[in-house]
């Protein structure tokens, strides 16, 4: 592990980041596209949501996260304040782990 | 604002406080560990990198798989990319600060001027609770022992899930962000990791039979 590796990284992340609102800053987008750019962000933060609940590191995560983060989705869809999803997903995984489920 | 990103940054703070326990564990001087948390700033990414790499993998293709993990913030930043602002000072800091929270918080406000707000609290908060987690982690090391074991992992998704809950009562967004989701974990088993996540953005196929009309973001 080296500066370079580091500094690659930290130079292509951030191009990538970079180049989305300054793309966005020179081109008008027509509201239609504005919509669907919005709905495909939805649907990347909602795939970012499902693979890291069932298939975090290419295959299933085991049963006491899935349970964690279905308790934290119900809790959220029931209106909890956010604090309190946050904690009931992660207290939940914890205690299944911690009486062996995996 | 500040109650609702307190979870996320504590999630971060101990998340990165396991990063700095595993990469020095993997032999990396502390510095250079401190370094990729605050230059790099993508978790997901910093782990793989150093899981790679200390398992004698070439650091092209460790540098090659970290980058395919980043490409969702592409997307990301040209769906929200306004909320950076204007002027090029804000969108050059504000660009180091689009990570999946800071989008997703931005995303699940009503109207621009809270959506800014959303993003820059929550991306500031991020980043000096990654770094700072980072630096302990790295200081004390193998104490801190698996963040599984205090359902970290759950936490992530849980947090996403809350924040994206209200953009899915539009019943079209809905269609499209299910058939995304979908298609990122059927293809998780066989895709580098990364790639899954960028084609939900296909699930836009779900919304192009419906005709023009408003959609409350």
């Amino acid at each position: 592990m080296t500066l370079a590796v580091v500094l690659a990284l930290a130079a292509g992340t951030y191009g990538i980041r970079f180049a989305g609102p300054q793309l966005r800053n020179r081109i008008t987008v027509p509201a239609r596209v504005q919509m669907l750019l919005s709905m495909a962000a939805t649907a990347l933060l909602l795939a970012l949501v499902a693979v890291n609940a069932f298939v975090p590191g290419g295959k299933f995560g085991g049963w006491a996260l899935a349970a964690g983060v279905f308790v934290g989705g119900v809790a959220a869809w029931r209106k909890v304040p956010f604090v309190l999803v946050v904690v009931l997903a992660a207290a939940t995984t914890a205690a299944l782990r911690l009486v062996g489920v995996a | 604002m500040i109650r609702n990103v307190s979870p996320i940054a504590l999630t971060a703070f101990v998340t990165g406080a396991s990063f700095g326990a595993i990469a020095v564990a993997a032999h990396i001087p502390i510095w250079l560990v401190c370094a990729m948390s605050l230059l790099v700033f993508a978790g997901g990414s910093q782990f793989m990198v150093v899981g790679i790499v200390a398992a004698g993998g070439s650091p092209i293709a460790a540098v090659f798989a970290g980058l395919l993990l980043n490409a969702r913030h592409l997307p990301f930043g040209l769906a929200i990319g306004d909320v950076l602002g204007e002027r090029l000072a804000t969108r050059v800091i504000g660009s180091h600060i689009l990570v999946d929270e800071s989008v997703a918080f931005a995303m699940a406000q009503g109207d621009r001027k809270r959506a800014k707000a959303a993003f820059w609290t929550c991306g500031l908060a991020l980043l000096l609770t990654w770094n700072s987690g980072t630096l302990v982690g790295a200081l004390i090391g193998q104490v801190i022992g698996d963040p599984n074991r205090f359902g970290m992992d759950a936490a992530f998704p849980a947090a996403m899930f809350a924040l994206v809950l209200p953009a899915l009562k539009d019943r079209v967004t809905l269609r499209v962000a299910l058939l995304g989701a979908a298609i990122a974990v059927a293809t998780t088993p066989f895709l580098p990791p990364g790639i899954p996540v960028v084609l939900a953005a296909l699930g836009v196929i779900a919304a192009l039979p419906t005709r023009k009309k408003a959609v409350t973001a």
